[in-house]
């Protein structure tokens, strides 16, 4: 097997270009698909849309031959579909809404090409990713104030009773999906430093290797400020996102499950302590528990009315334009994952999530990939936040753990949560150029050991 | 590091794994349970989006959907607004589908019933819209307007029916309301529809003739009490039975059953069955169903379909004669009174019997259920339901109630060229808060042409209508059940 590959590396932009002009085309297509069934014409703008994302999308593949020509060819294609699926759905809410003035799908539309944009311009500017981890420190302080921010008066918004929102002018903005990529930032950087700390030192007990109770300081400080934006942001899915990430990054650092052990207790403890204290939480566990009871339906009735719309996508679903999505609400935002289930049917949710898995698992093969431990874990980190958000998100609205106010990565309405996305996306652009570039000079014994590992994946 | 990384794909593949089978069990496992649950509103939508059936009476509806332009595709309407509001019902998107036929057989209405299944694999095949069946009803158009005009605006109801079949001819309960607002798309004045009918006075949502609190039926009731002598061998229309002008019950202190006029019932206070039913002596009969037995009363009773479990398709309260009866109750209810309680269409039953040779027809009001073009995909067989008199019995009743409309308390229901057979009933049902006796219920059950009878009818109109106290089942009941009869024999 190895011998695969080690022939010459090819860059697959080629690949990359055939991709994303599929992608487009299948986001023309169910474009289309909306303005013949709704409104029964041709939507005259289909061209000018098409040639926006092709420019924006071309745009950012010209930038990839340039500046990171061996940059992995699936993500961008992936990115490009995952956000016109998710415009296409705005744009199908808003004529089931009647909103008017382009509605909430133009606002999206300007936020993706402003996120488009800056993942341009993180490609260009940042030539490496390595100096990313001279900001270790300024991530976490960056990272702190974007958690804080929404705390601060006048500027923090209470939205549908999360306090994580801060208003700039007619724009609100959700400051914690920044905060999820300088956050990972810090983790990789500070992880790399003190793992030898944090791996070696310590004792067995139970045949699990324990840390040294001074070492377990940064493990609970992560903990607490995940507890505090709990508490104070009730924002209960931002909180398990952080520290789940913390856990598992610190995992991938030290190779010691018993950091894992060690997290999982203090979230289970502090889940429930806050299960006992706070009535909201209450609530959400009522809602996920028994969503039909009389008690549940008088707080909310979103996810029956979600779990309604799946149920009458059924395997196929209505197709788009031809379901009910709105009757949900936030069926543009949190609820866009039982839109789609309710055009789209069951195999479309497929798709989808198989879209998100491959954006994942080409993260982690680039973290495989790479040579240098700080982009080992920063490519763990953002490709596992990506997986997280995305079983947060879901498993929220289909039961499987309680409903928390998440974004759908790529999909969702939201301008924070797509400029933070493409973001997240060019820096794994960034680092896959690096893991799959050949070192100068020794072609073949470098590409050896990593890339040979990750054929055995398959 | 990269065997972490390598267990970490692991758990992330446990995490979306876990996400397909969630998705895949609301979707695909769970999906017919969650589309069947009240209030979703993709089901109430999709019942709008396909036509749904008409209701029609002699070929033309009486409710039907038209194309709507908003987001609901089809407006319920009412052609005929109140006339048939208690046999259709209402469909309502907030209400939903009830009051009638309407939710009685809102599945073939919607098109969701099995039996529409074998046409709904046609329709998926031939690529035709789907849409719900239709009912084509039993009920005679000029019956039921003859009936709704003759009861006018007093209360009461109406009911007629094919003594030979069961079918119902006319279905009139009053007050009546009109279902169309109801069915309306502007959701708000659905409300303020709902709460009108629901709070008008006289309780227009409840058909009177198979629903609501039931009626003492009074005298009509001594055709139940003399179908029992009759069968019974000990008697016959021409046996002398003694009616004096009061009775006095036994086991009580005193208590007087008195004939309504006041006078024995023929000179020597005695008379035949017969005259006894033609002038409608309580006491004769009170005497009578004392002998009989409170057994008796009941066993005949329930041979005319008392206590029975009747859907036609909407469900009727059964008529009931109390289970526990001692001498002077069996007295009182031998004459109607007492606790004895009957829907009219019971009434309507116990005339079309002895009309038909004694022979009880389940009574149905869907005569053929029909797809969107016509075609007859399912048609109501009459029904026998029980044999309550014998032939013979049934013609010397039949004889009997000829005399009532000849010579006795029924002569208003005279057609002539027409022997009609019928019985009057005055109906006592308690006192007012003051003490004061509340105006009794006037009663007729009637069948015509006596010798061959075509229909059968029973009248109830609540507190003797505008007569007031004087009221005789004669006078106020007897004319209307005339005019429904003449809308139908006179052709």
């Amino acid at each position: 097997m190895s011998t695969v590959t080690s022939l010459v590396p090819r860059t697959r932009r080629n690949v990359e270009l055939g991709l994303l002009l599929l992608a487009i085309g299948i986001v023309m297509l169910a474009y289309l698909n909306v303005g013949l069934a709704v409104q029964g014409t041709f939507p005259p703008d289909l061209l000018g849309y098409g040639l926006g994302f092709l420019v924006l999308g071309g745009g950012f593949h010209l930038v990839l031959r340039w500046r990171a020509p061996y940059a992995d060819p699936l993500l961008l294609p992936i990115g490009t579909l995952l956000n016109g699926l998710g415009l296409v759905m705005i744009h199908r809410l808003d004529l089931a809404e009647h909103r008017t003035g382009g509605g909430m799908a133009f606002k999206q539309l300007t936020w993706s090409a402003l996120g488009v944009i800056i993942a341009i311009a993180v490609i260009i500017a940042l030539r490496d990713h390595r100096q990313l981890r001279r900001f270790t420190f300024i991530a976490m302080a960056t990272s702190i104030g974007l958690l804080l921010l929404p705390l601060v008066p006048g500027l923090g918004r209470n939205i549908n009773g999360n306090r994580i929102w801060i208003g700039l002018g007619p724009f609100s903005f959700q400051p914690g999906e920044i905060a999820k990529i300088t956050l990972t930032v810090f983790f990789a950087g500070y992880l790399v430093q003190t793992r030898d700390v944090l791996s070696l030192v310590g004792r067995r007990f139970l045949g699990i290797a324990l840390p040294r109770p001074r070492d377990l300081g940064p493990i609970l400080i992560a903990w607490l400020t995940s507890v505090l934006v709990l508490v104070f942001e009730r924002d209960l899915g931002s909180s398990l996102l952080f520290f789940g990430l913390f856990v598992a990054m610190i995992y991938v650092a030290t190779e010691r499950r018993s950091w894992v052990a060690i997290g999982l207790t203090l979230f289970c403890f502090g889940a429930y302590a806050a299960y006992l204290m706070f009535g909201h939480l209450q609530q959400r566990v009522l809602l996920w528990l028994h969503p039909f009871s009389q008690a549940a339906l008088q707080v909310s009735d979103q996810i029956v009315l979600g779990l309604m719309g799946m149920a009458s996508g059924g395997l196929f679903g209505t197709g788009l334009g031809r379901g009910h999505p709105d009757f949900t609400y936030f069926a543009e935002s949190d609820f866009i994952y039982p839109s789609m289930g309710e055009e789209l049917g069951l195999f479309g949710l497929f798709a989808l999530l198989m879209l998100y898995v491959l954006i994942v698992e080409r993260g982690l093969r680039t973290a495989l990939g790479v040579r240098d431990g700080f982009g080992k874990l920063l490519a763990t980190g953002l490709a596992f936040s990506m997986a997280l958000q995305v079983f947060v998100v879901v498993g929220g609205v289909t039961r499987v753990i309680p409903l928390t106010g998440l974004t759908m990565p790529f999909l969702s309405y939201g301008g924070s949560s797509l400029l933070a996305n493409w973001a997240l996306l060019a820096l794994l652009l960034r680092i896959s150029d690096q893991a799959r570039r050949p070192v100068a000079g020794s072609v073949a014994s470098t590409a050896s050991s990593e890339a040979t590992e990750v054929v055995k994946l398959r | 590091m990269n065997a972490p990384i390598r267990r970490l794909s692991f758990i992330v593949a446990a995490l979306f794994a876990s996400l397909l089978i969630a998705t895949t069990w609301i979707q695909f496992v769970q999906a017919k349970d969650l589309h069947d649950r009240p209030g979703n509103r993709r089901t109430l939508l999709a019942s709008y989006a396909r036509e749904r059936g008409a209701i029609l009476v002699g070929g033309s509806p009486v409710a039907r959907s038209v194309p709507s332009k908003d987001q609901l595709k089809w407006l319920r309407t009412y052609p005929s607004a109140r006339l048939y509001s208690q046999v259709t019902g209402y469909y309502s998107f907030t209400y939903g589908a009830g009051g009638g036929l309407e939710g009685a057989e809102d599945s073939l209405l919607s098109g969701q019933s099995d039996k529409l299944f074998y046409r709904r694999i046609v329709d998926m095949v031939t690529g035709k819209v789907p849409s719900g069946a239709s009912l084509e009803l039993t009920i005679d158009p000029r019956a039921q307007k003859a009936a709704d005009e003759a009861l006018g605006d007093q209360r009461g109801a109406v009911v007629a029916l094919d003594p030979s079949t069961g079918a119902i001819l006319a279905m009139v309960s009053h007050p009546q309301y009109d279902p169309s607002p109801l069915a309306s798309h502007d959701l708000k004045s659905v409300a303020r529809a709902w709460q009108q009918v629901n709070n008008a006075p006289g309780n227009p949502a409840v058909n009177r003739t198979i629903n609501g609190d039931l009626y003492p039926p009074g005298s009509t009731f001594k055709l139940v009490t003399a179908a029992a002598a009759l069968s019974s061998g000990q008697y016959t229309e021409d046996s002398e039975i003694p009616g004096p002008a009061t009775l006095k019950l036994p086991e009580t202190t005193n208590a007087k059953l008195p004939n309504d006029d006041r006078l024995p019932c023929g000179p020597g206070g005695t008379s035949t069955l017969l005259v006894a039913l033609q002038r409608s002596c309580n006491t004769s009969f009170g005497g009578l169903g004392m002998k009989l037995g409170a057994d008796a009363l009941r066993a005949q009773a329930a041979k005319f379909g008392f206590g029975d479990q009747l859907s036609v398709p909407m469900r009727v309260t059964p008529s009931t004669v109390p289970e526990q009866m001692n001498r002077p109750q069996t007295a009182q209810a031998a004459i109607g009174q007492y606790d004895v309680r009957v829907t009219p269409l019971q009434m309507a039953m116990v005339s079309a019997a002895i009309a038909n040779k004694g022979v009880v027809m389940r009574p149905y009001l869907v005569k053929d259920v029909r797809s969107a073009d016509l075609d007859v995909i399912e048609e109501t067989s009459p029904e026998q339901l029980s044999q309550a008199v014998s032939p013979d019995v049934a013609a010397r009743l039949t004889r009997m109630m000829e005399a009532v409309v000849q010579n006795g308390t029924a002569t208003a229901a005279q057609i002539p060229g027409v022997s009609v057979a019928g019985k009057t009933g005055t109906a006592e049902h308690g006192s007012a808060s003051d003490g004061t006796p509340l105006p009794p219920h006037a009663w007729f059950t009637a069948f015509a042409p006596a010798d061959n009878p075509r229909i059968a009818v029973a009248v109830v109109v609540e507190d003797g209508g505008r007569a007031g106290n004087e009221a005789f089942g004669g006078k106020v009941a007897a004319p209307i059940a005339r005019q429904v009869i003449e809308s139908v024999v006179n052709r």
